[in-house]
């Protein structure tokens, strides 16, 4: 491998990092709000939850492809990459944060209740704390699909590893395909097995 | 019963209660969409007393019980508790005066026993040192040494040592009411007597005030003072234990019935 192969591994690793991390915390800072509202709204969640399922059935190329043509949102370049990968990474947290919460053992939920918990002191102090470990569940099968995915955002010009996998394919050349593929699935082995710590730490006692 | 006592003005929020009546049941109906599961209840518990609802399953027991902390809301006529409609109480002031205990306890998984019994102090934010000191004296009380129990948590528990914990979590802020939902259901015959002692032993040393649902006619006969059957919905009997074994009415028959075949196989 050259050095200016090496070099730019590492520029497109970084990249690839920026897109998933930014992908990641905005949909995570939207889904697990969003899921908790829908705990608390049950005749909204077929509807929400229909539109993440949705989402999720679009093949991720065209996705990218139909986000182009839109006006403010779309064009070509990262930021429709990361409309993409966040309305990808939606699903799994949001199904994650209201299964995790809606399945609180009833009688718990209730005697927080009838102790005379405020519903601040429920959400923060009993649902939260014992859906954690299924909500982070859900952020780590997001965050290992979205590094995957992220790589197809270099065909809309949103640079990351996906780089080297499109120039590869142009020029039918294995080295450079692989040097996309590769360190896209040594950062996805590394988020799984991260997350997972978190998550066996998080295990309610 | 309402009907034998002199009429008191019973406006919200009017006066406090002459006689000690901690709770009472107006003409209380309640209905779940266009099932009624209560219906024209009333009666009155005194301070002191352990008022046992005693009733199948479905009979609305349990349904008579949430309304006493403001869980449910009467469809008709109102309950009293300390005089004052359970409506017009702050819904948070009322449920952390009234102590509650339900079957498997409702234990916070992911707090430890003290964490558990401290929970309602903390959340009426006493100072840490007396909170301890107080979910000592608690789990003292109720047979669980805080030295070996105390940072435990509610999965490494036995079935009775967790009701015990219940008991404990209820009675942590000291409140002058207690509720008890079929608490020792779930336990084996022999724990279920021994906490059914317990309770007594509790009671006689507190005081407390307490209505306590069960479907097992036995045990009602033994914690309670006064036993008030529900069926279908409606007051049949309310009465003492004693009175309540000569009871006539069919659905007391049916109970008693239970008792006399418990007798004959044990």
């Amino acid at each position: 491998m050259t050095a200016d192969l090496a070099r730019e591994v590492i520029a497109l690793t970084v990249e690839h990092l920026v897109l998933v991390g930014v992908s990641m915390a905005i949909a995570v800072a939207v889904a697990i709000p969003a899921g908790i509202l829908l705990t608390r709204r049950a005749p909204l969640q077929g509807w929400v939850l229909g539109f993440a399922n949705v989402m999720q059935t679009v093949p991720s190329l065209a996705l990218f492809g139909f986000l182009i043509p839109l006006p403010f949102i779309g064009g070509i370049g990262k930021h429709t990459a990361i409309i993409a990968l966040v309305l990808y990474a939606l699903l799994p947290v949001l199904r994650n944060t209201l299964t995790g919460i809606l399945g609180v053992d009833p009688a718990v939920r209730e005697s927080a209740i009838a102790m005379g918990m405020t519903g601040r002191q429920l959400l923060w102090k009993v649902e939260l704390p014992l859906a954690a470990r299924t909500i982070l569940a859900g952020v780590r099968v997001a965050t290992v699909t979205t590094i995957g995915t992220a790589t197809i955002a270099a065909a809309i010009g949103g640079g990351g590893l996906g780089v080297f996998i499109f120039r590869g394919l142009a020029s039918v050349d294995s080295t450079l395909i692989l040097a996309g593929a590769v360190p896209a699935a040594l950062i996805a082995l590394v988020a799984d097995g991260g997350l997972g710590w978190v998550e066996k730490k998080l295990s309610p006692a | 019963m309402a009907l034998c006592r002199e009429p008191v003005d019973r406006r919200p929020g009017f006066h406090r209660e002459p006689v000690n009546t901690i709770v009472s049941f107006r003409n209380v109906s309640v209905c779940l969409g266009r099932k009624e599961i209560l219906r024209d209840l009333s009666f009155d518990v005194e301070a002191g007393e352990t008022l046992v609802l005693l009733g199948r399953s479905g009979s609305g027991k349990t349904t008579a019980l949430k309304m006493v902390n403001g869980l449910l809301c009467p469809s008709a006529g109102e309950v009293l508790v300390e005089g004052t409609a359970t409506t017009a109480w702050h819904p948070i002031r009322l449920k952390r005066r009234i102590g509650y205990v339900i079957q498997e306890a409702g234990l916070f998984p992911h707090f430890t026993v003290a964490a558990n019994v401290g929970l309602v102090p903390r959340l009426e934010g006493w100072t840490p040192h007396d909170i301890q000191a107080r979910v000592h004296a608690l789990l003292d009380q109720v047979g669980l040494p805080p030295a070996q129990f105390a940072s435990r948590y509610p999965r490494e528990l036995s079935g009775g040592q967790r009701q015990r914990v219940g008991v404990a979590r209820a009675l942590a802020a000291d409140p002058p009411l207690l509720l008890f939902d079929e608490p020792f259901g779930a336990l084996d015959p022999v724990t279920r007597v021994e906490l059914q002692r317990q309770f007594l032993e509790l009671r006689r040393r507190l005081g407390k005030t307490a209505i306590f649902v069960t479907h097992d006619v036995r045990e009602a006969l033994l914690v309670a003072t006064r036993i008030a059957l529900l069926h279908n919905g409606r007051l049949a009997v309310l009465s003492t234990p004693s009175e309540f074994l000569r009871a006539q009415g069919e659905e007391a028959r049916a109970f008693l019935a239970c008792l006399d075949s418990n007798v004959a196989s044990s």
